[in-house]
C-alpha cells in the first residue's frame, strides 16, 4: 500500500469503560412474551389527552380570578354542586378525581415500563455522546414528568386540601390563592414556574407525540400536529402562568 | 499451443431434449422423475449463497417441502451482492405491444452473447423471464408503475422493446428483498437452517456424489462438516480477481474453485464483462470501484483531449482540441455503442496518453450540451440521483464540470460448466445464478443477470434438482467417512498454513498486485505475449504469496485477513486459468477482445469455424496444466452474424 | 491529511472494550472511511497488531452491511449517506475522530466495531413477507396498483436494514425498520390479507429481541442513509390499532 503512510500508534486506553459490553442471552430472548410497546404508547397517548384536556379546563376556571373573588370562589363553590341533582353533591367532583388518577397512574406506569426497556436497549453508553437531533422537548420527557408529578403533590396538598397553604380556608379559595404567590413566597411561585414550564415542554412533544401514537402518517398532518402541540402549549403556559404574574404584580390581591 | 493446457475428450449436454426449442423445457419438467411430497422432508439440500438465485432457491426449495441449509458470508442473507444491480430485469411480456415475445429476447440474448451461448438454456431463460414478474409482484416487490397503475417498462443496454421491469434505480434491492422475505419465511417456519457468517471452504464428494461442505463459522471460526443429498452453489461471480471491480469486498470465488478442484469443469473463465460508465480511481488508497447506470450515455458525450498529456481544466479546453472519439468512430451509434465497444475505445484513448484526470485513466462525459439543450432541470430530472452519487464520491460538481469515466469489471459470464438441468460435471452439484456459465455466452445484456438469477433459483432448479432427488435419499455418510475427513483435514491444515507463514506483506497487498497483472494483460485487451507473460507473473507471484503473506491473528475468531487470504489464494489459480483460456481462444468474442483477431478497422473478429464452443476446463493439480473439454454449439435458431455499429 | 481515531477495541462478546487511538498520517481527501480504516489496517497488520475489524461489503451504499457510529452519529457527518460512501473530505486535518459500534442490547458486539444484528432478520421471520408460494402467482397486470401507492411502498422499501436507526434512538427502538417494512407491504394489494397479523407479529418480535419502545423523538430519520420518513412510524400504529380491533371482533 502506499509508501510514506506512516501510522503511530499511541495507545491511549481510555480510562471510561462502560460496566457490561454485551447484553447477557436471557437479555435478548426474554422467554415471556412482552407486552407491546405500542399498546404501552397507546395508552400514554389516551391518558396524556385525557390530562390536557383537564389542564384546560382547569385554566379556564383558573383565568376566572379576573374577574375578583366573589367569581372565583362562586366558581370554585359551584364545582361540587356540578351534575346535581342527578348525583349528590361533590359525587362528580370524587368522579373526576378518581379518573384522573387512574390516568396518572397509567400514564406513569407506562412510561416507567418504557424507560426501563429503553435503558436495558442500550445497556453500554456511547463513549462519544450522540449529538442532540431530535428536540430539547423530545428528550426531556422523562424528567420533565417527574418535576410535573412532583409539582401535582405539592399542588393538592397546597391548594385542594389546604395543608401546606399558609391560609387555607376552604371557604375562600381566592385568598389562599393571593397568599400562595405572596412576594415572600417567591420560591412557590418559582416552583410553579418551572413546573408550568415543564408541562409546556412535555407538551409541546407529547401532542404531536401523542398524534403519531394514535396513527398520524401525513406529511401535512405532522406540520399540523407539531403547530398545534406548540400552540396548544404556549397558550396553555400563558394561561397558567398569568395568575401568579398578576398576584405579584398586584393586578389581584 | 500446449505449453499450457492438454486437449481433452469433447463433451455434451445431455440433459436438453432434442426437437423444437420452444417445447424442449415442458418436455424436459414432463420427464423429469417427480419426488413424492412425503419424502421430500427426508431430503436435505445444502444452497450456498443468498442472492437472486440462492435466496429464491433455498425459499422455493423449502416451499416444497425439501429440509434446506442455506449459508453466507455475510451477516444477513440480505446483503448478497445483487443487492446492488441498479438497472432493471428484463422479461418478454409485451405489455408495450411494441413487438417483443419470448422469441425475440431469445434471439437477442443469443445475439448480445455473440453466439457463445447454448441455445436451448437461453430459449428457456426467455421462456420462465414471464413467470418471474407474476411472481415478484404477488411477492410486492415495488416495481415502477404508470398512472393507470399498470407495470412501466423501459428500452434499456440497446435493445429495440421496451422489455426491462424496475424500481427506480434500485432494482436489485428490490427484487432481492423479495426473495430474501420468502427465505426468511421459510426459516421462520423452520424449513430452512440458516448460516449467516459462514464460509464454505471445501466441498465433500463420497462415491462420487456431491454430499456435502465443509463450512467455517467466521465469528468463532469452528470448522463444521454440513452432510446432504444435493449440494447448490449460487456463490456469485469472480470479478474480485481483478482487485478492483464493483462487486462487493467479499465476493470471491472460493466456493466455485474448491467444486473446481474436486471435478466440476470451469467454463468459459474468460469471459469478463467490463461496463464503460464507472468512476474511475482516485488514488492508491481505491478498495472498489462503483458503477453509474449506462443511461447516462444516452445524454452525455464522451470525450478526450485531442494532444497527449494536455493538462488544462476541461472548461479551458476549446471544442477544436477535443476529440468525441465515439461519435467519431462510430458515426451511426456514437455515444451509445454497446458496452464491450465504449470500454475498449476508452482504453484506446488512454493508452494513447490522452487519459483524463488521476494516473490518466478516465475520459469525460460531458453534459454541458444536454444541458444547453434541455436546461439543467431537465438533465436533474433524469439523473438527478446519479449525479448525486458522483458529487458524493468525487466531490466534483458534475453539473459544472464534465464527469470523469472509466471502465470497471462489473460481471463475469463463466463460471461452472453446468448442463441443462443445472447439474455440473459432479452429480449432484448443481449451479445456479452468475456462479455457473449457461445462459450469457460471451457477453451479457443488460437487465439479464437478475432474470438468470430469479429464473434458474425460482423456476428451473426446483424441477431439474427434484429429478436428481428422486432417487434419493442416499445412504447417510457418517463424520467419520474417510472423504469427511479428509476434506476437513484439508481445510485445517490450509488454515494452519495461512497462519504458519508469518511473512511481511498483507493479504491485500498480495491481491492488489494480482489484479493489476490481470487488468494490464487479462482485462479489455489480450495478447498472446501479455497472456503468457501474465500466467508467469501469477505464478511467482502466487509462490511469493505462499512465502511472504502475513495473516495476524488465530483461526478460532473473526478473524477477517485470513478470510481474505483463503480466497486470494483461489485467485491466483483462477487468475491463472483465466488466461490460459484467454490465450486458447484466439479470437475476439463478447467481452474476450484479442488484439490479433481484428478487422482492418479495428473490430472484434469472432472465428465460428473454430471457436464455436464452450471451452470447460478440468482441474489436475495446482502444478499441472489442466484439461481443456471442446462443448460444441449448436445454433439452430439464431445464425450468427457479425455485429457492427458504424 | 493527518487525522487520529480513536477506535472501540473489543476482542471479543466477553470482552468490556475500550477506545484506543490511532494516528493515521497521509491521508487522500478522496478516500472514502473505510478505505482510511484499510489504510490503518495494513498498518497495523506489518506492524504485529490486530488490526480494526469492521462490517462492509458493497461499499457502494446498498448492502447495509457497514455500521459504524462517527464522532457520536451513526454513519458519520453527511446526512443520507452510509459510512462507505462518506469520504474523509468532509474532515479536516488534524481532527481526532471517534469511531464507536452500533450500540444496542440486541445487536451484540462481536468483535470491535461488528455487531450482530440477526434481531432484524427474526423481525422479518415473524410477519415481513407476503406469502406468495412460487409457481402460484397470478398475472402480474391482474391487480392495478396505484402510482402513488406504489411510489410510497417503494420509498419504504429501500430500507437497507444497517440498523443505524436503532444506533441512534435514545431508546434503541427499531420501530423505524419495522414500520417501513409494515409500510412497504401493507400500502400493496397482494400484502392486504396478512396486514393484521404482519403487524401484530413483527412488533412483538421486535420487543421480544429486546429494542426500546419510540418516542417518536425523530433521530432516526436523521440518520436513516435511506431518509425513511418518520411518518411512516404513524402508518404502522394506526395499522396496529386496527388490527387490535379486528383481532378482538
Amino acid at each position: 500500500m502506499g509508501q510514506g503512510l506512516h501510522t503511530v500508534i499511541a495507545v491511549a486506553v481510555d480510562t471510561k469503560v462502560p460496566q457490561a459490553a454485551v447484553a447477557s442471552k436471557a437479555a435478548l430472548a426474554p422467554s415471556r412474551k412482552r407486552t407491546s410497546s405500542v399498546l404501552l404508547k397507546i395508552i400514554m397517548a389516551v391518558t396524556g389527552i385525557t390530562l390536557i384536556l383537564f389542564l384546560y379546563l382547569h385554566m379556564i376556571g383558573n383565568l376566572k380570578i379576573f374577574f375578583g373573588a366573589e367569581a372565583f370562589d362562586h366558581y370554585a363553590h359551584w364545582l361540587r354542586s356540578v351534575a346535581t341533582p342527578l348525583l349528590p353533591r361533590t359525587w362528580f367532583l370524587w368522579i373526576q378525581r378518581g379518573g384522573l388518577t387512574v390516568a396518572v397512574i397509567a400514564h406513569i406506569a407506562s412510561a416507567a415500563i418504557l424507560a426501563r426497556r429503553a435503558r436495558a436497549a442500550r445497556p453500554v453508553k456511547y463513549v462519544h455522546r450522540p449529538k442532540v437531533q431530535g428536540s430539547y422537548a423530545a428528550r426531556t420527557m422523562r424528567w420533565g414528568g417527574v418535576i410535573v408529578l412532583l409539582f401535582v403533590i405539592f399542588h393538592v396538598l397546597d391548594l385542594t386540601t389546604g395543608t401546606l397553604n399558609p391560609v387555607g380556608d376552604k371557604q375562600h379559595p381566592y385568598a389562599n390563592v393571593v397568599a400562595d404567590f405572596a412576594l415572600d413566597r417567591w420560591y412557590v411561585t418559582l416552583f410553579y414556574t418551572l413546573a408550568i414550564v415543564a408541562v409546556g415542554f412535555h407538551l409541546r412533544h407529547g401532542i404531536f407525540s401523542a398524534a403519531r401514537t394514535l396513527g398520524q402518517q401525513t406529511a401535512r398532518g405532522e406540520r399540523i400536529a407539531r403547530a398545534s402541540a406548540l400552540v396548544l402549549s404556549l397558550v396553555l403556559v400563558a394561561g397558567y402562568l398569568a395568575v401568579p404574574l398578576a398576584v405579584m404584580t398586584g393586578l389581584v390581591d | 499451443m500446449t505449453e499450457f493446457w492438454n486437449d481433452g475428450d469433447p463433451i455434451a449436454d445431455t440433459a436438453a431434449p432434442d426437437g423444437p426449442i420452444e417445447t424442449r423445457w415442458e418436455r424436459r419438467k414432463f420427464s423429469a422423475k417427480l419426488v413424492n411430497p412425503a419424502n421430500r422432508r427426508k431430503l436435505t439440500v445444502i444452497v450456498v449463497g443468498t442472492g437472486l438465485a440462492g435466496g429464491s432457491a433455498a425459499a422455493t426449495l423449502a416451499e416444497a417441502g425439501y429440509h434446506v441449509k442455506s449459508y453466507c458470508y455475510q451477516d444477513s442473507p440480505r446483503r448478497a451482492h445483487s443487492i446492488a444491480a441498479q438497472g432493471g430485469i428484463n422479461a418478454a411480456k409485451n405489455y408495450r405491444n411494441d413487438g417483443d415475445s419470448v422469441y425475440r429476447l431469445f434471439y437477442d440474448t443469443v445475439k448480445g452473447g455473440d453466439f457463445r451461448a447454448r441455445e436451448s438454456n437461453v430459449y428457456r431463460l426467455a421462456s420462465v423471464s414471464v413467470n418471474i414478474i407474476d411472481q415478484c409482484v404477488a411477492q410486492g416487490v415495488p416495481f415502477a408503475r404508470e398512472y393507470g397503475g399498470l407495470l412501466d417498462n423501459r428500452s434499456f443496454g440497446g435493445t429495440q422493446v421496451s422489455r426491462t421491469f424496475y424500481a427506480r434505480g434500485q432494482t436489485g434491492q428490490q427484487l432481492l428483498l423479495g426473495a430474501y422475505q420468502a427465505l426468511e419465511r421459510q426459516i421462520g417456519l423452520g424449513n430452512v437452517e440458516m448460516n449467516a457468517r459462514h464460509e464454505m471452504l471445501e466441498l465433500i464428494i463420497v462415491e462420487g456424489k456431491a454430499r456435502g461442505i465443509v463450512v467455517r463459522d467466521m465469528v468463532t471460526g469452528e470448522i463444521t462438516t454440513e452432510m446432504a443429498d444435493a449440494v447448490v452453489l449460487a456463490s456469485g461471480g469472480y470479478g474480485n480477481v481483478f482487485f478492483l471491480s464493483t462487486n462487493a469486498k467479499g465476493c470471491n470465488v472460493t466456493a466455485s474453485w474448491r467444486a473446481h478442484r474436486k471435478g466440476a469443469l470451469f467454463a468459459n473463465p474468460c469471459y469478463t464483462q467490463i461496463h464503460p460508465t464507472c468512476i474511475p480511481e482516485s488514488g492508491t488508497h481505491q478498495s472498489k470501484l462503483t458503477l453509474m447506470s449506462e443511461s447516462l450515455r444516452n445524454d452525455g458525450r464522451v470525450w478526450v483531449p485531442k494532444a497527449r498529456g494536455d493538462k488544462r481544466a476541461p472548461g479551458e479546453i476549446p471544442e477544436v482540441d477535443r476529440d468525441y472519439y465515439l461519435e467519431r468512430i462510430y458515426p451511426a451509434f456514437g455515444n451509445l455503442v454497446p458496452r464491450d465497444i465504449a470500454s475498449r475505445a476508452a482504453k484506446n484513448v488512454c493508452d494513447e496518453g490522452r487519459g483524463v484526470g488521476p494516473g490518466g485513466l478516465g475520459v469525460y462525459l460531458d453534459f454541458a450540451d444536454a444541458i444547453g439543450r434541455l436546461g439543467q432541470k431537465a438533465v436533474e430530472e433524469k439523473y438527478g440521483n446519479l449525479f448525486e452519487m458522483y458529487a458524493r464520491i468525487t466531490g466534483e460538481n458534475p453539473y459544472e464540470t464534465p464527469m470523469r469515466i472509466y471502465p470497471a469489471v462489473h460481471y463475469t459470464m463463466g463460471g461452472l460448466w453446468v448442463d441443462y438441468d443445472l447439474q455440473s460435471t459432479i452429480p449432484g452439484l448443481f449451479v445456479v445464478g452468475e456462479a455457473n456459465f449457461s445462459d450469457h455466452g460471451a457477453n451479457r445484456l443488460g437487465a439479464s443477470a437478475l432474470m438468470q438469477g430469479l429464473g434458474d433459483g425460482y423456476f428451473v432448479l426446483p424441477t431439474t434438482l427434484g429429478n436428481y432427488l428422486a432417487a434419493g435419499p442416499f445412504a447417510a455418510v457418517p463424520q467419520d467417512h474417510e472423504a469427511v475427513v479428509e476434506a476437513r483435514t484439508a481445510v485445517e491444515d490450509r488454515i494452519n498454513r495461512f497462519l504458519e507463514i508469518d511473512g511481511d506483506r498483507t493479504v491485500d497487498s498480495f491481491h492488489r498486485e494480482l489484479g493489476h497483472i490481470m487488468w494490464e494483460y487479462c482485462g479489455m485487451e489480450r495478447t498472446e505475449e501479455g497472456l503468457t507473460k501474465a500466467i508467469g507473473l501469477i505464478r511467482s507471484l502466487k509462490d511469493e504469496f505462499w512465502q511472504r503473506v502475513k495473516v495476524p491473528g488465530t483461526g478460532e475468531q473473526l478473524n477477517q485477513n485470513l478470510e481474505k487470504a483463503g480466497r486470494v489464494a483461489d485467485f491466483f489459480e483462477l487468475g491463472e486459468l483465466m488466461c490460459i483460456d484467454a490465450l486458447h481462444r484466439r479470437e475476439s468474442c463478447g467481452g474476450h477482445f484479442r488484439a490479433e483477431s481484428q478487422s482492418e478497422d479495428g473490430e472484434a473478429l469472432r472465428h465460428d469455424d473454430e471457436f464455436a464452443y464452450a471451452a470447460a476446463w478440468e482441474y489436475f493439480g495446482a502444478d499441472r496444466k489442466p484439461t481443456l473439454h471442446k462443448e460444441q454449439l449448436e445454433f439452430e435458431y439464431v445464425h450468427p452474424s457479425t455485429r457492427s455499429y458504424k | 491529511m493527518d487525522i487520529q481515531v480513536r477506535v472501540w477495541r473489543q476482542t471479543d462478546s466477553a470482552d468490556k472494550g475500550r477506545m484506543v487511538t490511532y494516528d493515521v498520517k497521509d491521508i487522500s481527501p478522496d478516500a472514502s472511511f473505510l478505505e482510511m480504516l484499510d489504510v490503518l489496517n495494513e498498518k497495523l497488520i506489518l506492524d504485529g497488531d490486530d488490526p480494526v475489524a469492521f462490517d462492509h461489503d458493497c461499499r457502494e451504499g446498498i448492502c447495509g452491511m457497514c455500521s459504524m457510529v462517527i464522532d457520536g452519529v451513526a454513519h458519520g457527518p453527511e446526512r443520507a449517506t452510509t459510512t462507505c460512501q462518506l469520504h474523509m473530505r468532509h474532515f479536516a486535518d488534524g481532527d481526532v475522530i471517534d469511531v464507536e459500534p452500533w450500540r444496542a442490547a440486541a445487536f451484540p458486539v462481536i468483535k470491535d466495531l461488528v455487531v450482530d444484528r440477526t434481531a432484524f432478520d427474526r423481525i422479518i421471520q415473524a410477519g415481513g413477507y407476503i406469502t406468495a408460494p412460487t409457481g402460484a402467482a397470478p398475472e402480474a397486470h391482474s391487480v392495478p396498483v396505484p402510482k402513488k401507492d406504489a411510489d410510497l411502498a417503494f420509498e419504504a422499501a429501500t430500507c437497507i436494514g444497517c440498523g443505524a436507526c436503532v444506533a441512534a434512538c435514545p431508546n434503541g427502538s427499531a420501530m423505524l425498520f419495522t414500520a417501513a417494512k409494515v409500510a412497504h407491504l401493507g400500502l400493496v394489494p397482494q400484502g392486504q390479507p396478512e396486514r393484521d397479523t404482519r403487524v401484530l407479529d413483527m412488533l412483538q418480535a421486535q420487543d421480544d429481541a429486546g429494542f426500546g419502545g419510540c418516542t417518536n423523538a425523530g433521530e432516526c430519520t436523521t440518520v436513516c442513509p435511506k431518509g425513511i420518513p418518520l411518518t411512516l412510524i404513524g402508518r404502522l400504529n394506526a395499522d396496529y390499532r386496527k388490527a387490535l380491533r379486528n383481532s378482538n371482533s
